[in-house]
């Protein structure tokens, strides 16, 4: 069995994100980037697949520019066997993501598709959705636990009741939750060796993928700054602070 | 308030960063810091603190720090080692000294002072009984340079190695040596007929002993040894048979102060980034400490300081990596970048009040450990000499 893995390249979650000044985006030049942490964690989880012999092979893709091969790369470093990256400058939205995703699953006929249950730059929570259903292949969402047998896999999934265990037919496409697992560490001599995997770039636009980019952002802005608060001496105060900002 | 609405009207420098030296850095060279970085802060950050206070070296890291290539990270694959460059190296250590000096010493020690001598001074047959197992973690070695009288004048020691039959005779002792308590086996330097030459003496040789320094306020979650040699008698086959004279010694503390230019960045970034914070958020007079001339001086001069001393590791890395790099080039970025980060941590210190006094915040940990740093690998003294020499052409040691 084969297992698809989709990366993104996000800015890194410890980067205190700045919009910028013209409202147009997110300023990423000199930001450090990074995997998306929830496709870290669904690249853990193929890679122990296949380490205990259920996978014989662990695919990398990401959607993105040149500058997604350092994404492709770690992921390489980290143990998947081979990378693709479907190189386009634009900034992709889910539909369009999930329609290239799913031509690449025609192609290489995974058994299981993994992708982290959502994106920490746009939080859009879609793609491993959208991609279960153009494939007509059952999903299984916010994984948290993964255990696969023979010709299904048992998920747990964390639900807001609780957690809900269900069992899908493979192939499938699991998106994974952050209690998954603790990614590995990149080991240093592994950045050597990757080295030498194939990494196969395609144009986005040699796909002919019709492209699902429905939405457009007008603007962006940060949050509004917290307003300094003020200290009110005991309950008739605040009661009184209260009625003269007409909030009661 | 003019200059304060100019500056919201940009996307804000990083201020750890502020020359935006990871820029410099290629793909490999940013996933090796990446990944050294997220072992710091995962594995390293939680437990210095107590260690530091319990005069304790966590050991436990050890097979960890191995598995990631820490160990001899610039040695070729061949010897189970991760084949890095010099950047590559300098970021590690930077990233280690970012928790603690302690642990970047450890990986120093191994790497550059006794992994380097096997290799580049070894014979073939030393180099397949030893390196692999140092690269992970299983050897650990150590380095005997120093001795009591003092590590300036190397060239005066007391040890010495007298031949006898296949076998040499070593008399001595050795002073401050990091890891000492710690190795399976330990370069030592001894004087010969010869010269100075080095030998590769083992734990368990009859008359090979070491005994830990207790009661230092400073790399206290680091084992400091001094080792002691009582007609200890070394195989022939333990002398690293490729080099003679100072030029040995002195060229592996090139290597592994080459790293030390890098390691005090990460602990004055460590300091500076706690004590921006800090001051930024802590109100006095009804305003942020930050807001106020003489703090943000005071945070300017550590920023200036820190991009100082990155620009100028990054070169010396990339003189390195392209073969040119002189042992003066070393020194003068060692005696910066020491002084830069002892200086930051004595004022972040400050800074904190009398927070600062704790362990809870990482300067005086630093402040402490620094002493060390800009002691060993040559004082700051002794750097400012090789420069001076450099400059006139005349020796004033």
């Amino acid at each position: 069995m084969k297992i698809l893995v989709a990366l993104k390249r996000v800015v890194d979650y410890q980067v205190r994100v700045q919009v910028k000044p013209d409202g147009s985006g997110v300023a990423i030049d000199g930001v450090k980037m990074s995997i998306n942490p929830f496709d870290e964690i669904a690249l853990e989880e193929a890679l122990r697949i296949r380490d205990a012999g259920k996978a014989e092979e662990v695919i990398a893709v990401t959607i993105g520019p040149q500058q997604a091969m350092q994404q492709l790369d770690s992921g390489l470093a980290m143990g998947a066997n081979r990378g693709i990256l479907v190189k386009t400058d634009k900034a992709i939205q889910p539909l369009t993501a999930a329609r290239v995703l799913a031509q690449l699953v025609e192609k290489e006929q995974p058994g299981l598709v993994l992708l982290g249950k959502q994106a920490i730059d746009d939080d859009c929570n879609q793609t491993p959705q959208m991609l279960a259903a153009l494939l007509d292949r059952p999903q299984a969402t916010f994984a948290s636990k993964v255990e696969i047998d023979g010709q299904s896999a048992t998920v747990t999934r964390e639900v807001d009741a609780g957690l809900e265990t269900l069992s899908v037919d493979l192939p499938a496409v699991i998106s994974t939750d952050l209690r998954l697992n603790t990614p590995r560490f990149i080991k240093l001599p592994d950045i050597m060796k990757a080295k030498s995997k194939p990494r196969e770039v395609i144009e986005l636009d040699s796909l002919g993928v019709e492209s699902g980019d429905h939405l457009s952002y007008t603007r962006y802005e940060p949050p509004a700054q917290r307003q300094k608060g003020e200290m009110v001496a005991d309950v008739p105060a605040l009661v009184a602070a209260l009625q003269a900002k007409g909030l009661i | 308030m003019a200059e304060g609405s100019k500056a919201s009207s940009k996307v804000a420098l990083d201020p750890t960063d502020l020359y935006d030296t990871r820029s410099m850095l290629s793909d490999d060279e940013r996933m090796v810091q990446d990944s050294v970085a997220r072992f710091t802060d995962e594995r390293v950050l939680p437990i210095i603190g107590p260690c530091f206070d319990e005069g304790r070296f966590p050991a436990e890291l050890i097979p960890e720090i191995a598995e990631l290539g820490l160990l001899g990270s610039s040695l070729p694959t061949e010897y189970g080692c991760a084949g890095l460059n010099a950047v590559s190296y300098g970021l590690i250590c930077q990233e280690l000294e970012r928790g603690d000096s302690g642990i970047r010493s450890f990986v120093s020690v191994q790497s550059s002072l006794c992994m380097y001598p096997i290799y580049a001074f070894g014979s073939e047959e030393q180099r397949q009984r030893f390196l692999p197992g140092m690269a992970k973690g299983e050897i650990i070695g150590c380095f005997g340079l120093t001795e009591p009288h003092g590590g300036s004048d190397p060239g005066s020691m007391k040890t010495h190695a007298k031949r006898d039959g296949d076998d040499w005779i070593i008399n001595g002792a050795k002073m401050w040596i990091t890891n000492g308590g710690l190795a399976h086996v330990a370069i030592v330097w001894a004087m010969t007929e010869d010269g100075i030459q080095g030998f590769l003496v083992e734990r368990g040789m009859k008359g090979f002993v070491t005994k830990d320094i207790h009661r230092k306020m400073s790399l206290r979650a680091s084992v400091t040894s001094e080792l002691y040699f009582d007609d200890v008698r070394v195989p022939d086959a333990n002398r690293l048979p490729n080099v003679r004279g100072l030029k040995g010694p002195l060229s592996c503390l090139t290597q592994a102060r080459y790293g030390i230019t890098w390691g005090p960045i990460g602990a004055a970034i460590a300091c500076y980034t706690e004590v921006l914070e800090n001051t930024k958020t802590r109100m006095l007079f009804g305003k942020p400490l930050a807001a106020t001339q003489t703090v943000q001086r005071r945070l300017a001069e550590m920023a200036r300081r820190i991009t100082t001393a990155q620009l100028l590791s990054m070169q010396l890395g990339r003189l390195k990596d392209a073969g040119t790099m002189q042992p003066s080039q070393v020194s003068l970025a060692k005696w910066n970048n020491c002084r830069m980060a002892i200086d930051i941590a004595r004022d972040a210190r400050d800074l904190l009040g009398g927070a600062g006094i704790t362990t809870e915040y990482c300067p005086i940990r630093h402040q402490l450990n620094l002493e060390s740093v800009i002691t060993y690998e040559g004082t700051e003294t002794v750097h400012e000499l090789v420069i001076g020499r450099e400059v006139t052409g005349l020796n004033a040691f």
